[in-house]
């Protein structure tokens, strides 16, 4: 799709996140919300007493995946699901250079995601809860946020660029 | 009828989840279709081959801009009850570089690891996992860098109240900043536009 068209309509479902409910959208919280669950399960005195875990579980009378986010995340899925269904894009395939071990791409993978979660974490918000919901709001610490992705992003290109070769 | 409608207690709870469903279908539907299931798409931005990311977000954050200030202005939406991200500015500022690192390396960003999951991405999945696995070591290192997380305090705090600038004039210039952007967007993709 025209990318300012696919920015229209993710713009129209940002707003009507506004109008609506009174916030933008997210997606790092539904991770952190599955954490908490997920922790709560294995070792819940440990989560209870996690200073920033412990939000998401509340007083225990709530499901800690019974969350806003939660449900919009899923939807998320369901959304990207029905999108590459439609388009034929669905396949399971692992996007990297043909000269990239597989191994070495999902390493890769997983430490952004690690670096990301801490990034999202100590901002408070990520690309979605942050950069988009922040910056239409003219929010002065999204705007210094979403420059900063990209500072990090452009400023260390040229070392990641090999697993596209 | 004034917005937001949730705030105003047109709803409940159980339909807010139902709404935030229904909010993120729509969400995941333009990610998926602005091609941002695919890590090598999302990383051209910053190889300078493709900047969809750049102009999907602007126009996103643009669009949703006019809509919340122009019914702000006009009375319809009450910008008070919005809620806004408390900012500090430090841990912002090096969380954004640490997660502009983690997109390069990764080939994601949370929402867009949860599109490509959807579509079938493996990659997608290790990112999520990593994700996970990020967040917890964050949740129990915290105390660590409780010091850091809370630096730079400034409260509530929008770039008009920063500029000391009516909201209007800087909706103004973001819009002139955006347009600017995509302008020069084009023609770096001209000039530059290789895909890796």
């Amino acid at each position: 799709m025209n990318p300012y068209l696919a920015g229209l309509g993710l713009g129209l479902v940002l707003l009507a996140s506004f109008v609506v409910m009174g916030r933008g959208l997210g997606a790092s919280g539904a991770f952190a919300a599955t954490v908490a669950w997920g922790l709560n399960a294995v070792a819940p005195q440990v989560a209870a007493g996690n200073e920033f875990l412990g939000n998401y579980l509340g007083d225990g009378s709530s499901h800690p995946l019974k969350t806003w986010l939660v449900f919009e995340v899923a939807g998320l899925f369901v959304g990207a699901l029905a999108s590459g269904a439609l388009a034929g894009r669905l396949r399971v395939t692992i996007e990297k250079g043909p000269r990239v071990s597989t191994g070495a791409r999902l390493l890769a993978a997983f430490l952004g995601g690690v670096l990301t979660a801490w990034g999202a974490r100590l901002a408070r918000g990520c690309t979605s809860g942050q950069a988009l919901t922040g910056g239409a709001l003219l929010n002065a610490g999204s705007w210094a946020f979403m420059l900063c992705v990209f500072a990090g992003g452009y400023a260390v290109a040229r070392f990641a660029r090999w697993q596209w070769r | 009828m004034t917005a937001p409608f949730y705030v105003y207690g047109l709803f409940g709870d159980e339909a807010s989840l139902l709404l935030g469903f229904v909010i993120g279908i729509g969400f995941g539907f333009f990610l998926e279709r602005a091609g941002f299931g695919s890590a090598r798409k999302l990383v051209s931005q910053f190889y300078l081959d493709d900047l969809a990311v750049f102009k999907v977000m602007f126009t996103a954050i643009v669009t949703a801009m006019l809509g919340v200030y122009g019914l702000a202005g006009l009375g319809a939406l009450d910008l008070e009850l919005v809620d806004f991200v408390p900012t500090y500015l430090w841990p912002q500022v090096v969380g954004g570089l640490l997660l502009g690192v983690g997109f390069v390396l990764g080939g994601y960003c949370p929402g867009t690891s949860v599109a490509a999951l959807a579509t079938g991405r493996i990659d997608g999945l290790s990112f999520a996992v990593g994700i996970l696995g990020g967040t917890l070591s964050f949740a129990l290192a915290l105390p660590l860098v409780e010091g850091f997380y809370l630096s730079g305090s400034l409260g509530t705090l929008t770039l008009p109240q920063v500029l000391g600038l009516p909201n209007l004039a800087v909706v103004l210039a973001v819009l002139g900043i955006a347009a600017g952007g995509f302008v020069a967007a084009e023609w770096v993709e001209k000039r530059f536009g290789d895909r890796p």
